[in-house]
């Protein structure tokens, strides 16, 4: 018994070969050909199948796709490891408390990441969930300041500061764009005559962070009603 | 299948022959490894300080908390892990198939690849260009290096193994043969589905759960098993418990252990099923967890005496014991009354170094111990250092798993705590991060521990490198001055 290789091969084949197919060749069976849809497609939670009850225009259809910015940022928030400490992902309710901390109003479902490149769902929680950041915070202010110092609007964060990101230069100087400066309280603030400037990176990071929203309806998951019009 | 017992042990002469023709790829392996783990270590302290000093260090951005965090782990998975996993475990099939191994150079090749590409991938994690898929984060132009490398060892242990002395297979050799089959499979999969030709969605978060859970289960802790399975008989001088047992245990890991990712993904997106596959076959991983346990303390017991005289033996001991403890917990955790707690926790860190460190990494350790004399023919130089790594090694990873376990346990308790009427009993987030300080400080003082630890083992390995190079070069000198008076002669 399991004396010859290709029998022995053929068991470590089989072995992995069953949980492949069953889980990724099934998911992406399953998976792997969902579209933007619009609330209005009602599924039929048996047969799977989808029936048309108004007419779908394309504004309609979640999600949508991302913006320029927002994807560079996205690069930032990938090649930093920002996933090490925060997931992007809404439990269901009655899972944990994700929707009692106000992360979300919604749960997450796979539909939401069809047209991510990468998917960041992540696997630590040492910071809050962002999958719905954009949605709780709607000043950019607040999220340079707090990736400028994080202490300046969490005090006590364990986060640390990507005060790399900007740039503190002098005041009037290259037409010094007072509008991008940041506003910071007086002991985060840099000596006077100076200001703190987002650079390229932090602009397109902050574009990203604010473009996480579950804000949408899909066919399989609403948002509940007391937040629709 | 033949008992070990039934068929005579190869010849002391012969097994020295076997482990000349693999002297060097052994010794590249172990030494790399070496450096791999004191490298490992000095990222897992700065990860652990910057964690509870979010501060210290912070303006460069080389060494900002996400990267040097991926690059500890690249580090100790496939720098520290990869290449013990090669040096033993190649090490021990070669001696499992009686027979000294032709084409050592692939394996010198194989070896030079695989630290090129770890290298390569550290680098690139550091200087910003990491995947952010979780232990994938080596960027792609390393990744390819990694995989060309793990194929070729594949294919060294497979003719290995196909042109073996007629006989037994033994149970370490299928662990091996396992292990050095699955991991370029897994990672070609992973690479492709993640970087090479996305998948859509989280299908990608799928693959990679699944090459995580696997990359753990059918690379490390087959190898782990592999040396363990190996080195109790050896050095106890007995045949272990159960021979059936043993290859039932094999086929049962290997079935259940690809589906086992997907619990992980309890509570997010992804249709139900799959977290109940997940947890389904997460508990029927006890049948395993429990032969082996079976296996491994049966055999043991009644001989404590042999654990205390042998200092490998110790180590390996110190593994199986963690073995059976981590694979207990890993079916607990997965419970989803468990996993609503304590996901997304420490203890997801915790339950990770439950399986690198105090299974994996110290069977490893016995291992070294166990075959380093026999590479340099010669004894290891102070037995107090090896008394020190095993005591810092133990303490070390105790604390760090207690406060990992108990840190996470209390920090998941709190995020999800709801009161009678629907509300959050702990509103504030930021007081539960800084809970959770004094546990990582605990996890810092851990990491001191296990780093004086690997410091002694570092010293006793060039002390006998040392000695080696010493006699080695008296032997050359004293040959040449027994040549001279030949030469001129003629």
């Amino acid at each position: 018994m399991m004396k010859s290789l290709p029998l022995v091969f053929f068991g470590l084949f089989a072995t992995l070969a069953l949980s492949w197919a069953g889980l990724l060749w099934q998911g992406q069976k399953q998976l792997g050909g969902l579209q933007p849809m619009s609330e209005y497609y009602a599924i039929d939670p048996i047969s799977n199948k989808s029936r048309l009850e108004k007419p779908q225009k394309d504004e309609d259809r979640f999600p949508q796709e991302p913006v320029g910015l927002a994807q560079q940022g996205k690069a930032q928030y990938i090649n930093l490891g920002c996933v090490s400490c925060h997931t992007q992902q809404v439990r269901r309710q009655g899972f944990g408390a994700d929707f009692e901390r106000g992360w979300g109003d919604r749960q997450s479902v796979p539909r939401d990441y069809i047209h991510q490149k990468r998917v960041l769902l992540g696997s630590s929680r040492t910071g809050p969930d962002l999958a719905n950041v954009g949605q709780r915070r709607e000043s950019p202010d607040w999220f340079h300041q707090h990736l400028y110092n994080p202490q300046s609007v969490s005090p006590g964060s364990t986060m640390p500061p990507y005060a790399f990101l900007y740039e503190k230069r002098e005041i009037g100087q290259n037409g010094g764009n007072l509008a991008k400066a940041l506003e910071l309280p007086a002991e985060f603030a840099p000596e006077e005559g100076h200001e703190i400037v987002p650079t390229l990176k932090a602009e397109a990071l902050v574009a990203y962070l604010r473009s996480l929203k579950l804000d949408y309806n899909l066919p399989e998951m609403r948002l509940p009603d007391e937040s629709q019009e | 299948m033949n008992t070990p017992s039934t068929t005579k042990p190869p010849a002391a002469a012969q097994l020295s022959e076997i482990d000349k023709a693999m002297k060097w790829p052994a010794l590249l392996f172990l030494l790399s490894a070496v450096v791999w783990l004191l490298t490992g270590t000095v990222f897992a302290l700065l990860t652990a300080v910057k964690s509870t000093n979010p501060g210290f260090l912070a303006g460069c951005e080389w060494l900002t908390y996400g990267r040097v965090q991926a690059a500890y782990f690249n580090c100790l998975i496939y720098g520290w892990g990869g290449n013990a996993s090669f040096g033993v475990g190649l090490w021990i099939l070669a001696r499992l198939c009686r027979k000294p191994m032709p084409m050592p150079g692939m394996l010198l090749v194989g070896g030079v690849f695989w630290n090129a590409a770890v290298k390569i991938g550290v680098a690139g994690i550091i200087i910003g260009d990491m995947t952010s898929v979780e232990w994938l984060e080596m960027p792609t132009y390393a990744s390819s290096l990694l995989a060309f490398a793990s194929i070729l060892l594949a294919i060294w242990g497979t003719l290995a193994f196909r042109y073996r002395q007629p006989g037994p297979v033994f149970v370490s050799q299928l662990y091996i043969l396992g292990a050095l089959f699955w991991f370029p499979w897994i990672y070609v999969t992973a690479q492709i589905f993640l970087f090479v030709d996305p998948a859509r969605g989280v299908v990608q978060s799928l693959t990679n759960l699944w090459y995580a859970h696997n990359l753990l289960g059918l690379w490390l802790i087959p190898t782990g098993l592999s040396a363990a399975y190996y080195l109790i008989p050896k050095i106890l001088g007995r045949p272990i418990h159960s021979y059936y047992f043993a290859t039932l245990g094999f086929w049962s890991l290997a079935l259940f252990t690809g589906w086992g990712g997907m619990r992980h993904i309890v509570g997010g997106p992804a249709p139900a099923w799959m977290a109940t596959v997940g947890i389904v076959a997460s508990m029927a991983m006890v049948l395993p967890i429990v032969i082996l346990a079976v296996n491994h303390h049966l055999t043991i017991i009644g001989r404590f005496e042999k654990v205390a005289a042998s200092p490998a033996l110790r180590f390996v001991v110190f593994g199986t014991v963690s073995f059976t403890l981590a694979g207990l917990i890993g079916c607990v955790m997965s419970l989803r009354s468990v996993g609503e707690v304590s996901q997304f926790t420490l203890m997801g860190v915790g339950h990770v170094h439950h399986w690198i460190y105090a299974f994996f990494s110290m069977i490893m350790f016995g291992a070294i111990y166990f075959m380093m004399p026999r590479l340099l023919n010669r004894s290891w130089p102070s037995g107090k250092l090896i008394q020190g790594h095993f005591w810092c090694s133990a303490i070390g990873i105790t604390v760090m798993l207690v406060a990992l376990y108990a840190g996470g346990w209390i920090q998941g308790l709190q995020m999800t705590a709801i009161d009678a009427d629907g509300s959050l009993v702990n509103e504030d987030f930021l007081q539960i991060v800084r809970n959770t300080l004094p546990w990582l400080h605990a996890r810092t003082a851990s990491l001191l521990i296990l780093a004086i630890g690997q410091l002694a083992f570092t010293a006793n390995i060039l002390w006998m490198i040392f000695h080696a190079v010493l006699s080695w070069k008296e032997s050359l000198s004293s040959a040449k001055s027994s040549l001279l008076p030949e030469t001129a002669a003629s």
